[in-house]
């Protein structure tokens, strides 16, 4: 099972408590966009072995969206961060970097 | 004036290993806003009468309380009849800051599990560790009870207060009646 921390209310919770979102980080191409942006945009999807970057809701508690960087292994969780950015913070990467050497998800690593 | 009733109308089931309680008629009032401004921090404290409660915690005593609900939004708890008065000062104390305060009373019940086995029975319905060492008087915690979203915090030594939606008090009263059920103490 799933244990996340809320980055807003600081509550650590199991995942029946939270609601995934899906994968963290897609960049959207809306109209003018090219179809095959478009259509990379709309279904291609990460389906990592490792480590993984989500987007959750803590809907029981605070409400609040964020996101989360996870092993989809070992459900082990690297951490949590705020939603409000487009790329995984440093402290996040280097914490994964430290446990799974030489890892990289999409244009991250 | 029609006449206000909760939502259980006080309904108390003692024949347990806890005594549950509907607490009738509990004032709330939600407050959304920036919770660092000095404004939306008076217009909460003065009217609960009691500090600001910092992350996660709340600050509750006998019917008055202060409850940290998320980033942007308190709760606070006064006596039924004052509501109006309080919403009234409250937003006179917000003025134009960005915010929003609305009374929530009628929209939510407040139960009251206490006993020596309080602990327990709450423990089996909510993903929380609830050991004493780990969840202490002043915290507050929003979780899922069973089915549905519930809040609660320790009141007194032994003595649980729970909020959740009016619409799901029977159930709500139910589950707890369940756990604590003659016989079923956690040993």
């Amino acid at each position: 099972m799933l244990i996340l921390t809320c980055p807003y209310c600081g509550q650590t919770g199991e995942e029946t408590e939270f609601h995934a979102g899906g994968e963290a980080h897609l960049k959207r191409f809306g109209p003018g966009s090219t179809d095959s942006d478009f259509e990379e945009y709309l279904f291609m999807r990460e389906n990592p072995k490792g480590v993984h970057f989500e987007r959750w809701r803590h809907v029981y508690g605070c409400g609040k969206w964020f996101h989360a960087a996870r092993c989809t292994t070992t459900l082990e969780v690297f951490g949590t961060y705020s939603a409000q950015v487009t790329e995984p913070p440093k402290e996040i990467c280097d914490k994964i970097s430290e446990k799974r050497p030489g890892w990289s998800w999409g244009a991250f690593s | 004036m029609s006449n206000a009733v909760s939502a259980l109308n006080g309904a108390t089931w003692t024949q347990g290993i806890a005594t549950v309680t509907e607490v009738p008629l509990q004032g709330m009032i939600t407050l959304r806003g920036q919770l660092t401004d000095a404004k939306v921090q008076k217009a909460a404290t003065s009217a609960a009468s009691l500090e600001m409660p910092e992350r996660g915690r709340a600050n509750c005593v006998d019917d008055r309380g202060i409850c940290w609900m998320s980033p942007d939004e308190l709760l606070i708890l006064c006596s039924y009849d004052q509501v109006s008065n309080k919403l009234e000062q409250m937003q006179d104390t917000l003025g134009n800051t960005h915010s929003l305060c609305v009374d929530v009373s009628d929209a939510r019940a407040l139960f009251d599990v206490s006993g020596a086995h309080a602990r327990d029975v709450l423990a089996k319905l909510v993903p929380v560790d609830l050991a004493p060492d780990q969840f202490t008087s002043g915290m507050f915690r929003r979780t899922r009870m069973a089915q549905v979203p519930a809040a609660f915090w320790l009141h007194d030594t032994d003595r649980f207060r729970i909020i959740c939606f009016r619409s799901q008090a029977q159930y709500v009263f139910d589950l707890l009646k369940t756990a604590s059920a003659t016989g079923s103490a956690v040993n």
